[in-house]
């Protein structure tokens, strides 16, 4: 459990996020240190994929500042950005595997895209070695479409793992699983936290997901960070705003 | 009243559109030439349209072409000018007919499937996947198949107004015996740069609209399979639409210049 240091990775200051009257985020503050798997609960429609979205420069939050890595995506240009995406995997929340390429085009995507220099072979070899990591190598000339809800799921986060990054956001990765799917999933995060040593930011609903996974948990409510702290103490406190979130 | 409130929101809506869909043909140009350039998918594209739209356009085009020299024959007899025939056809075929009616039948094969295939991308977050992986999505999706419709178009025009003419060769030869080479020798003594030219420029603008729109529709799309839907059937319409505007455009200027 104490693989966590005390170096930041991503920062987050004060983030403020609205579509018209709705203000969905209100001054959030957060802070990921590296190799800690840092869980954020919320309620539905509280705002959690927005966050996450603003954290990675998919949607420009309204003001506060993200500095991830060690740098101010605000101040990025196009190519900064991307450089700066290598070292960030990213799980949508639909899995959002291109459903006109088969298993093998949707890994070597990202390959090809930040790392032009690779030979076939060796493109060939980073695909099946993400494939072996979550048990789906024989999945590698399917289509998406083909593989049921758990499978895509395992891919969605093969093909987030392929660059090796260092920093991995995962929204909601067991939501819609059945219990068992759900579990190794949950277990695969952890496999990948400990082998590659990466920090991991994880939104979930799953109070069981919460506990195996949580260095450190997080919980979203009305727009800001409202509490935090680990599994044991969020769990314990008397607070019935946060109680309810573990019933 | 009411209704006078609704028509105003929708009139306001329109041109928020407009406005919106010049932003992103703005986009487009700025884009387009700055790196790196997407060649591999925008000839995937290429093909994609082609194959896609090639059998449909080609029995529109012969039934286009069979159909209109039946309907012509009895008029021009009756004036004793059917061997005015080839000429007419080619000239109505090249001129006008043959690149609406296919921009036409591409707006609904080639438009509809951007806006929807996009469109669908967009709801299930795929455009979002494609950019934290380190690809502009607008470069990859958007430049790629308006340019690929842009291309195409042309030629699929060009393609089809040949199937029609064969179209009308073929009534020609079984009603009024006239031979193929015959025909065919009418046709291109009657065609002169100044048909070709103008009606070959007007269809790279025809496609640029296809694929415009397409995107654009798909590219904006709202959440939801709903959502999908209305980008896919809102690109025909608006294309359909945007077609005959291009056509008049067309057709007044080359009116002025030739
Ligand atoms: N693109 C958008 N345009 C307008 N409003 C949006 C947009 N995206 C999200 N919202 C709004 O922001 C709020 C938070 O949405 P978000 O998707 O972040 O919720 P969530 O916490 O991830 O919920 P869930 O657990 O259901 O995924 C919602 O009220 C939603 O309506
Ligand atoms: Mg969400």
């Amino acid at each position: 459990m104490n693989s966590k240091s005390n170096k930041e990775v991503l920062l987050v200051k004060d983030l403020f996020k609205g579509f018209g009257d709705n203000k969905v985020l209100n001054g959030f503050n957060l802070s990921l240190f590296e190799g800690e798997n840092l869980v954020l609960m919320g309620k539905s429609g509280s705002g959690k994929s927005v966050l996450i979205k603003c954290l990675v420069g998919l949607m420009p939050p309204d003001s506060g500042s993200v500095e991830l890595l060690g740098q101010d995506i605000s101040k990025l240009n196009h190519s900064e950005m991307n450089d700066l995406r290598t070292n960030v995997g990213f799980l949508f929340q639909g899995s959002a595997l291109y459903d006109s390429m088969t298993v093998r085009e949707n890994l070597e995507f990202p390959l090809r895209r930040h790392s032009k220099k690779l030979t076939e072979e060796e493109t060939d070899t980073l695909v099946m070695e993400a494939l072996e990591n979550v048990g789906l190598t024989h999945t590698v000339d399917w289509m998406p479409e083909e593989l049921s809800g758990g499978m895509q799921r395992r891919i969605a986060l093969a093909r987030a793992l392929i660059l090796k990054p260092k920093i991995i956001f995962y929204d909601e990765p067991t939501t819609g699983l059945d219990p068992i799917t759900a579990k190794e999933i949950i277990l695969l995060i952890l496999k990948i936290q400990e082998k590659f040593k990466t920090s991991s930011l994880i939104i979930t609903h799953d109070v069981d997901c919460a506990r195996v996974i949580s260095n450190r948990m997080l919980l979203l409510l009305d727009g800001i960070n409202y509490a935090e702290g680990t599994f044991t103490e969020l769990s314990s406190s008397n607070d019935p705003k946060i109680k309810a979130f573990f019933k | 009243m009411a209704y006078l409130l609704s028509l105003k929101q929708n009139i306001a809506s329109f041109f928020m559109e407009i406005g919106e869909m010049s932003f992103f043909s703005l986009r487009f140009f700025k884009e387009l030439f700055t790196k790196p350039f997407e060649f591999k998918e925008l000839l995937n594209q290429c093909y994609v349209m082609g194959n896609k739209s090639l059998f449909l356009v080609g029995v529109t085009g012969l039934i286009l072409g069979i159909v209109f020299t039946l309907q012509t024959r009895p008029t021009l007899m009756d004036f004793g000018a059917v061997a005015w025939m080839p000429s007419m056809i080619s000239i109505s075929i090249v001129r006008e007919i043959g690149p609406v009616i296919i921009a036409l039948i591409c707006a609904g094969r080639i438009g509809s499937s951007i806006g929807a295939e996009i469109g669908s991308m967009r709801v299930t977050e795929q455009i979002d996947a494609m950019e934290v992986s380190g690809t502009n999505p607008f470069k990859y999706l958007v430049v790629t198949r308006i340019l690929a419709a842009t291309l195409m178009l042309p030629l699929l025009v060009i393609f089809g107004d040949f199937i029609a003419l064969i179209g009308s060769a073929i009534v020609e030869n079984m009603k009024g015996s006239v031979s193929f080479v015959l025909y065919f020798n009418q046709v291109f003594e009657a065609l002169t740069f100044s048909d070709i030219f103008p009606a070959t420029i007007k269809t790279f603008f025809f496609g640029f609209a296809i694929g415009l729109v397409g995107c654009f529709k798909g590219y904006t799309s709202k959440k939801g399979t709903a959502g999908v839907g209305k980008a896919s059937n809102s690109a025909v319409v608006y294309t359909s639409m945007l077609l005959f505007i291009i056509d008049f455009i067309a057709v007044f200027v080359t009116d002025i210049f030739v």
